[in-house]
């Protein structure tokens, strides 16, 4: 797996490109890791909010609830006029967006309308009062329970981004990276082959011109040689010829040829 | 990118799934809703949950509400949620690689059922994430 790389022509622009993407990818890489490193910030925050929040919930609604029995020792059973009286909602909640190391998060904020005019008259009747502390105590632990729903829906936001984000980083840390450092190493290699190459053969074919010329010297040199020889020893075989052919003529048959 | 969130222009709704006293208490708030013109058989924002309901009832509830577009936040009795357990569970699988978790679940202790982390879905993962670190 080490040895893989991009299947390139090793040409020089090849290296140039290449060269590129590498730089791009240690950036990319460097960027990441950071924005990686802040969404772990901000993770282990929510979590900590989360735990909290959540462990005192249980003490809020409590005490609401024990205000809930107040009510209906004073009040009687008010359920059922109250369901009749639903209509539209005046509490709502309002979705915002926060950026955190530019992932957009999910906030919520809670808004208030007026009460609805049928409820209104709940809070006039035989124990009122108490259901109106009631709806107050309700009403705080409505906040708490929309800011832990913030919380939630947060964390589950960033549990994602991170776990993308991570992924991302490891791809370019393990994969992305090596693959071009290989290719760019491959391409250098391969153009440092080819230029030796071409070395080697200039210098054999210089070597070969130079023998070839050597070798023309040699032969000029040599025939030269014998062409002087040819002139000295050409006089010698005249006289030779003179006399060899008088003693072969007159026939001394002592001397054999 | 447009924001993925906004949901409804005029803010969104919240829901309750719980016992009498509990959806009593909300509803005083002024969190319940009715809108006769939604086409699903429940159309308020709230259903409450005795010991004669039907576990189906219950689970159909859920998944009108966790369907809706308009509800950002359901509040269900813990006890209610351990009934339904398996339906809750799907639903945090579906939701898990969205960026959009509408709406979002949270279990709350009732006036008989103290809350317990170690059942609730969501704290769980929670806990899980933060446990190795505590030690």
């Amino acid at each position: 797996m080490a040895q893989a790389r991009y299947a390139v022509f090793a040409t020089r622009m090849a290296l140039t490109i290449y060269k590129g993407k590498l730089k791009g990818a240690i950036k990319g890489h460097s960027l990441l890791k950071r924005k990686a490193d802040a969404l772990k910030i901000k993770f282990r925050k929510v979590l900590k909010d989360l735990m909290e929040n959540k462990m005192a919930l249980g003490g809020t609604m409590r005490d609401a609830n024990f205000s809930l029995s107040t009510a209906k020792y004073s009040a009687g059973d008010f359920s059922e006029s109250l369901k009749e009286s639903v209509e539209s909602a005046s509490v709502r909640v309002r979705i915002q967006e926060e950026n955190v190391a530019g992932v957009r998060l999910p906030v919520f904020k809670q808004q208030s309308e007026d009460i609805g005019s049928s409820m209104q008259l709940l809070g006039l009747g035989k124990g009122g009062q108490a259901i109106q502390k009631t709806r107050q105590s309700f009403l705080s632990a409505l906040e708490v329970l929309v800011h832990l729903a913030s919380l939630q829906t947060t964390f589950v936001a960033v549990d994602e981004a991170l776990k993308v984000t991570n992924r991302r980083v490891n791809a370019l840390e393990h994969v992305v990276k090596p693959k071009l450092e290989n290719t760019v190493s491959y391409i250098v290699t391969e153009l440092d082959e080819r230029e030796r190459e071409e070395f080697f053969r200039l210098k054999k074919i210089q070597e070969k011109k130079a023998k070839a010329i050597e070798a023309a010297e040699a032969q000029k040199n040599a025939e030269s040689l014998v062409e002087a020889q040819l002139r000295l020893t050409g006089q010698f075989t005249n006289e030779a010829s003179e006399e060899g052919a008088s003693m072969s003529m007159g026939g001394d048959n002592d001397l054999l040829y | 990118m447009g924001s993925r969130f906004i949901g409804l222009q005029e803010g969104n709704l919240l829901a309750v799934i719980g016992d009498e006293d509990t959806v009593t208490g909300f509803l005083l708030t002024g969190v319940g809703h009715v809108d006769m013109l939604r086409k699903e058989s429940l159309k308020s924002n709230f259903f409450i949950v005795n010991s004669k309901t039907p576990q189906s009832q219950v689970e159909n509830a859920f998944r009108v509400f966790t369907q809706r577009d308009d509800i950002a936040i359901l509040l269900i009795n813990q006890h209610i949620a351990n009934e339904i357990r398996g339906v809750l569970d799907e639903y945090y699988e579906m939701v898990q690689g969205r960026q959009n978790p509408l709406p979002t679940i949270l279990e709350i202790p009732s006036k008989t059922h103290p809350y317990e982390m170690d059942k609730d879905s969501l704290m769980t993962r929670v806990q899980a994430l933060m446990g190795p670190r505590e030690l």
